[in-house]
């Protein structure tokens, strides 16, 4: 397992960059993490990502429908705050393990 | 008399009620089956629509001659579950009391979740096949259509039987090859995922695949809405692609009921122990097919393995013992790849599919991920299983969990 260095904390990832601790994760990791995808991270993005966690946490499936319907942000909001592949960007943003790909 | 009801009488909730009522004393059980509709649906047969090769009638019985002799079958539309009070509320008001009850109310497609989709071009050049009235009217319109542009999207996931849009375009391929006109259609695959399935070595091989049938693909493409006046249809980030003819998958989502009744998730897919197929909230109640949120395909192969965990963990609770099975997510599935071939997977929640032989290590006589003449005909003989083996919960020469003799890993 590798590991990386965030805000001055060691995280474990996966071969693809995702956390495989959830715990780990703070808001400080996540500004830093973001500097790497040239994202400046504001309330809503913050707000997206704690969404995120939650639904992780609770063992709920993600999509994007379902960030659209979580009221923080609509989809088409939800692709300017995390331009190219959002889901993908804001769950790695979100220091969760990989989702689960939908099959 | 204890009371076990079943909500919905598809393929899950008819496999149940024969095998439960197979078991179960008839001095002491009772059991209940509701559905708000007379007809069964071979739903696998709505691909085979559009190109002709079934009609209506090969994929409609009524549901009645599949339920046993002994099992209460009632015909309303399910209100909701007050989960609290063990009761089920029909949409008339009538209240139904269980002692354990079984969900399988499927999922449906929503066209309705996506702008203009329902427009004035629905079921004219743009359709659906994941319902008896889509498939039949793309098959009329495939009947005088002279070409153009032929677009396959897929809206969102998850969806039931997630290779059908893979199929239906090497269906049409085949099909307008055999029409002369395939020069005249240029087909497009246009899917929300990276590639052209879920699981990366399946994805590969169905994507060369494509290629080589000369279907383009157009990957990372999530629908926002459907053009009804410019004919075609746009992506969240504004990617446009045109269509003649767009056949599509709509976004799939629960029975409202299950909102309504506080279950599931904000899809209304019931909120579900991937392992127990207990509902998370409620210990007796159990969770069988689509329905359920768990991470497998929504399949009728999956149902009928999930069943047999339903029914051991079932008979654990009846009986007051800890449930002892533990579903894995097993799935099997054929792929029609056209001019009379196909192409089978078998995975699971851990293991994606990989190449080999199936069920037999070595002789198979099924190959997986590859294309076989024998494949093809496993396809059209799981027809005539599902309505004669799969729905009367009979068992079946595949065990419910996945193997990985005849599989080779690289
Ligand atoms: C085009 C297509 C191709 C497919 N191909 C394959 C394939 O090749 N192989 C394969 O294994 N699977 C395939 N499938 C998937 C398979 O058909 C389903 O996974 C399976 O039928 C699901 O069974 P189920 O019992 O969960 O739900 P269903 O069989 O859909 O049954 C749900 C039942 O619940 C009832 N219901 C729902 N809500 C209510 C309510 N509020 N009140 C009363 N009744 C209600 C419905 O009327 C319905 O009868 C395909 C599906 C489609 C659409």
């Amino acid at each position: 397992m590798a590991t990386k260095e965030y805000a001055g904390k060691t995280v474990n990832v996966s071969e693809d960059g995702y956390f495989t601790d959830a715990s780990q994760w703070s808001r400080e990791v996540a500004a830093d993490m973001a500097k790497e995808v040239n994202l400046e991270l504001t309330e809503t993005h913050y707000k997206v990502l704690e969404f995120i966690r939650d639904k992780y946490n609770t063992g709920g499936s993600l999509t994007i429908r379902s960030i659209g319907k979580s009221g923080i942000a609509s989809i088409k909001e939800f692709y300017k705050l995390f331009p190219g592949a959002p889901l993908k960007k804001a769950t790695l943003l979100a220091g969760i393990p990989k989702p689960a790909s939908c099959i | 008399m204890k009371k076990l009801v079943i909500l919905g009488a598809g393929t899950g909730g008819t496999i149940m009620a024969n095998k439960m009522r197979k078991t179960l004393d008839r001095s002491e059980w009772d059991i209940t089956i509701i559905d708000q509709y007379k007809t069964h649906y071979y739903q696998p047969g709505f691909l085979f629509i559009p190109f002709g090769m079934y009609k209506k009638k090969d994929v409609i019985k009524p549901k009645a001659d599949f339920i046993p002799m002994g099992v209460n079958f009632i015909l309303s539309k399910i209100d909701k579950v007050d989960g609290e009070n063990n009761k089920v509320i029909l949409e008339d008001g009538v209240v139904i009391n269980y002692d354990f009850l079984v969900v399988s109310t499927g999922v449906r497609i929503v066209p309705e979740e996506t702008l203009g989709m329902k427009g004035n071009l629905w079921h004219k050049n743009v359709f659906d096949f994941y319902t008896i009235e889509g498939s039949i009217a793309l098959g009329e319109f495939f009947k005088t259509w002279k070409g153009g542009e032929l677009v396959l999207n897929i809206a969102d996931n998850p969806i039931k039987c997630p290779v059908a849009p893979l199929e239906f375009v090497m269906f049409a391929d085949a099909f307008f090859v055999e029409r002369g006109l395939r020069d005249k259609v240029n087909i497009t695959f246009v899917t929300p995922m990276s590639g052209a399935f879920t699981k990366p070595r399946a994805s590969k091989v169905l994507g060369n695949l494509l290629k080589e049938k000369n279907i383009n693909v157009i990957p990372d493409f999530y629908m926002e809405k459907v053009d009804n006046k410019g004919k075609k249809i746009v992506s969240y980030d504004e990617k446009e692609v045109p269509f003649d003819c767009l056949v599509t998958i709509p976004v799939h989502m629960g029975d409202p009921l299950i909102g309504r009744s506080n279950l599931g998730d904000d899809m209304d897919f019931v909120l579900t122990d991937k392992y127990t197929l207990q509902s998370t909230k409620f210990d007796n109640i159990f969770v069988l097919g689509d329905a359920a949120n768990i991470p497998t395909s929504k399949a009728g192969s999956v149902v009928h393995f999930a069943a047999e965990v339903v029914y051991e963990n079932l008979m654990c609770a009846i009986e007051g013992r800890p449930t002892t099975a533990k579903f894995d997510g097993h799935s099997n599935c054929y792929i029609e790849t056209g001019f009379g071939k196909g192409a089978l997977i078998d995975f699971n929640y851990d293991t994606e599919p990989l190449p080999g032989s199936f069920p037999f290590p070595g002789i198979g006589p099924f190959g997986l991920l590859k294309e076989t003449r024998m494949n093809h005909y496993g396809k059209l003989l799981f027809r005539w299983i599902y309505w004669h083996v799969l729905l009367k919960g009979k068992e079946m020469p595949i065990p419910s969990e996945m193997y990985m003799a005849g599989k080779k890993l690289n």
